[in-house]
């Protein structure tokens, strides 16, 4: 009963949809209040539908109800509690339910916060959201529906597939999704802005938050799935260059120079029909994603063509999105009035350099993901394009968009001094020399890009905390004020700093581990011991052990510094046993920044085992980086400026004006 | 993340699913060689696995395959050559970085094609708003008017 509510539910948001899609649009371009009127509470029952299902198809999963086709394929009365929750999204169907409820929350979210948006712009942007959704929506309900009932309903699942059975893994989809998903706002806003045919720096205001918000959820979301494949895949890698992966970096790209390309409309009137492209042009590539992902198309082109129905729908789907707000964009943009004027060595100039090379890494990785199946499905030659064509392409770009970074927020508006930011820049500059010196130093010539990674790595670090210091004018106040001042700086000011410092800080993350780590593989006895850029491994034994819905051997190692035990290891080799499907769980322990891996291969005689065994060297920076970026987006978010409903910018002058806090009266 | 999720299905399916690429058997007594094995093996493709090098996968054609490129190198052929081999053997397929060819052209050059584009639109416009702003190139001024423009200065002065 309650499945069948919330398959009902489901339906009802579909007829909500189709109001919400044609209602306030018609409101907005005839400017009829009362027609206007009802999108934000739409959106907000749409939510509630939606959440119900959602809670609807969570209950079928704890009951494990498995006359539910979709709980009887991916769930198992032995799992634990928190994949039976998790399970909910780990398959087709659920994620697709996951997808459209962090759509309609969004909506919901703008028709309940955007009570100082134009009435039109939200109206309109709540259309348009509408129409994203009822795509969707559709999508579930023909092709995709998780609430399918089978007959003669089985007394076991078949479990949830054991990789996903992962505390990384289940905490993965939601994160990517909001960022995905989120950058739907953006789209609508900007779709919204084409209809009405205005657009002005308070629309870059009222979005930038949205796409900070996606940014700041994508960001930590690939960062997971990164993290988890590394110490779930057993090889030590943390980034493939897979279609699936570039599915969630392309967005990423793209909302990266959208978020900056909205500064420079916000502050200076300028980029306009810029930033409203590059706000389709991100949305889309999430729409991308999901198509590549969900329609089956990457295992094979002709899998896709054998099997139609999911694949070809969300093709058109993604057509009729892409294609409208592009004929849409080649129609209206034309009507939005370019502003402000910029030389181009300038802060805008600076911005425009960053969308430059950012557009072209996402071209690079765009292309280097949809060319083989193009070609495959054209001329049906099969190539492969992997990590060393990503290398190839893609670095390139980063690296004058890396030594540009400190200089984006030191350049003046309009027209800036390269000369004079150089000078402010000259302490990172200096630091950045010593470093590439010292690692030289230290590792010899045999690697000569790596301290130049280093190099790079930390001039954008520097740099970042230059910003900061050159702010607040330390050297000509004094300290104390300096520190007083540090206090007053706005919130995205900060923000830059801190993503900056985090992509620094990632950089050097990737170098050093790439560069410098070691790598063991061998077979080891009981007993055993082998060094590991000197540290002491040995391996103690092969024990076995059993799980709630698995049975592993366990591996026991022992970690030495200098005859001192540091730390005991337990790589282990699972089977889960409902699908009889082998994992491999690594055995990490962290030293600082750096780690020691620990992977289990094939067992031999007598007691024997297959190892890999590394040493890498400050690899957990590449993820500390990303929370840097994400804490960055925070910050920014948390600048008065952009706060929704905050004072206008005059009031809030009166109460904080002068250097230091007026004393209380 | 998920592609890895297809890829071990495909391996698990196929192979026996130990989680161990280069085993310790396979590794060549010539550190040298066993690097240039190594370096070979991150470029080729296992072709039964979904975007996984021979490297990195754990399917008996993986391990075929490193054997067979250690067994090249250890008879004497040269990176290219084993490369060449591999190809004749298995197609282009086998490559995870695709030769420039013909057929290639468009995935090589989308990229820096679209770089010059970015830049030479951005030149365009930025020429485009200078004439726009800055219409008026005034014509040098004859002597006539230098003479008067002098004067008038001498006269602040």
């Amino acid at each position: 009963m309650i499945v069948e509510i919330g398959h009902y539910a489901l339906v009802l948001t579909f007829a909500l949809t189709l109001i919400q899609s044609v209602v306030p649009v018609y409101g907005a371009i005839k400017e009829d209040e009362r027609l206007m009127a009802i999108a934000s509470p739409v959106s907000m029952a749409m939510f509630l539908l939606v959440l119900l299902s959602f809670i609807a198809l969570t209950y079928a999963y704890l009951a494990s109800d498995f006359s539910v086709q979709n709980v009887w394929e991916n769930s198992h009365s032995a799992k634990p509690l928190i994949y039976k929750i998790t399970g909910v999204w780990g398959n087709h169907e659920g994620s697709l339910l996951l997808w459209v409820l962090i759509l309609v929350f969004f909506g919901a979210l703008v028709g309940f916060f955007g009570a100082n948006l134009p009435a039109p712009l939200r109206a309109a942007t709540l259309g348009v959201q509408g129409w994203v959704t009822a795509g969707f929506v559709l999508f579930m309900l023909a092709t995709s529906n998780p609430f399918n009932r089978i007959p003669n309903a089985p007394m076991e699942g078949n479990d949830l597939n054991p990789l996903l059975q992962d505390i990384g893994l289940a905490i993965h989809p939601p994160l990517l999704y909001i960022g995905y998903v989120g950058f739907s706002i953006t789209f609508s806003f900007a779709v919204a802005a084409l209809i009405l045919g205005r657009i002005d720096a308070a629309w870059a205001r009222w979005v930038r938050p949205w796409t900070l918000l996606a940014w700041c959820f994508l960001t930590l979301g690939i960062s997971m799935g990164s993290y988890w494949a590394y110490y779930e895949l057993g090889w030590g890698g943390w980034w493939f260059w897979d279609p699936v992966e570039n599915a969630s970096f392309m967005p990423w790209l793209a909302g990266t120079a959208m978020l900056h390309s909205a500064i420079v409309m916000e502050k200076r009137d300028a980029l306009k029909v810029w930033t409203v492209l590059l706000a389709i042009f991100t949305f889309s590539l999430s729409l991308l994603g999901t198509f590549l992902v969900r329609s089956g198309v990457l295992t094979s082109v002709h899998a896709f063509a054998v099997d139609p129905a999911r694949g070809v729908f969300i093709l058109v789907l993604l057509c009729l999105f892409i294609g409208g707000s592009l004929s849409l964009y080649a129609w209206r943009a034309p009507l939005l009035k370019q502003g402000g004027l910029f030389a181009p060595m300038s802060r805008e100039g600076a911005l425009v350099f960053n969308n430059l090379f950012l557009t072209a890494a996402t071209v690079a990785v765009l292309v280097g993901t949809l060319y083989p199946l193009a070609l495959d499905a054209v001329t049906g030659e099969k190539i492969s394009v992997g990590p060393p064509f990503f290398n190839l392409t893609f670095g390139p770009l980063m690296i004058p968009l890396l030594m540009a970074v400190p200089y984006g927020p030191i350049l003046a508006w309009k027209r800036g001094d390269l000369l004079a930011a150089t000078q402010r820049l000259y302490a990172a500059f200096g630091l950045a020399i010593l470093f590439t010196l010292v690692t030289f130093w230290m590792w010899g010539m045999d690697r000569v890009l790596a301290p130049l990674g280093v190099g790079l790595a930390v001039w954008v670090m520097a740099g970042s905390i230059a910003e900061i210091v050159t702010r607040v004018k330390v050297a000509e106040i004094g300290f104390g004020r300096g520190f007083a001042r540090l206090k007053g700086l706005p919130g995205s000011a900060w923000g830059t700093a801190t993503a900056h410092f985090g992509i620094g800080v990632t950089v050097l993350g990737i170098v050093t581990s790439t560069a410098f780590q070691d790598e063991k593989v061998l077979t080891m006895a009981p007993g055993d011991t082998v060094d590991v850029s000197g540290y002491a491994l040995t391996f103690d034994g092969l024990a076995p052990s059993r799980g709630a819905n698995y049975v592993e051997d366990v591996g026991h190692f022992t970690v030495r510094k200098g005859g001192v035990v540091i730390a005991e290891l337990e790589p282990s080799k699972r089977l889960y046993t409902a699908r009889q499907f082998p994992t491999t769980e690594a055995g990490i322990h962290t030293l600082v920044l750096s780690q020691i891996y620990v992977s289990l291969g094939e067992p031999r005689d007598n007691g024997s085992i297959d190892v890999r065994a590394y040493y890498k060297p400050l690899i957990t920076l590449i993820w500390i980086g990303t929370l840097f970026m994400a804490l960055g987006a925070v910050f920014s978010m948390a600048d008065r400026r952009l706060r929704v409903g905050a004072p206008k910018p005059a009031a809030r002058r009166d109460r904080t004006d002068g250097a230091a806090p007026a004393p209380a009266e | 993340m998920l592609r890895s999720i297809f890829a071990l299905l495909l391996c698990a399916a196929v192979g026996l699913g130990s989680a161990l690429a280069v085993t310790p058997d396979e590794v060549l007594d010539d550190p040298v060689l066993e690097e240039r094995a190594r370096d070979l093996s991150r470029n080729l493709r296992c072709m039964v696995c979904q975007n996984e090098s021979i490297d990195e996968s754990n399917a008996p054609l993986a391990k075929d395959l490193r054997v067979l490129v250690r067994e090249r190198l250890v008879a004497g052929d040269s990176n290219d050559q084993v490369i060449d081999f591999l190809v004749g053997r298995y197609g282009e397929y086998v490559l995870l970085k695709p030769r420039f060819a013909a057929h290639t052209l468009v995935l090589w050059a989308a990229a820096p094609v679209a770089l010059l584009a970015g830049i030479g639109g951005l030149i365009m416009v930025v020429r485009r708003r200078r004439d726009r702003f800055n219409p008026v190139s005034a014509p040098p001024l004859d002597a006539d008017e230098q003479a008067r423009l002098d004067a008038l200065l001498k006269t602040k002065d």
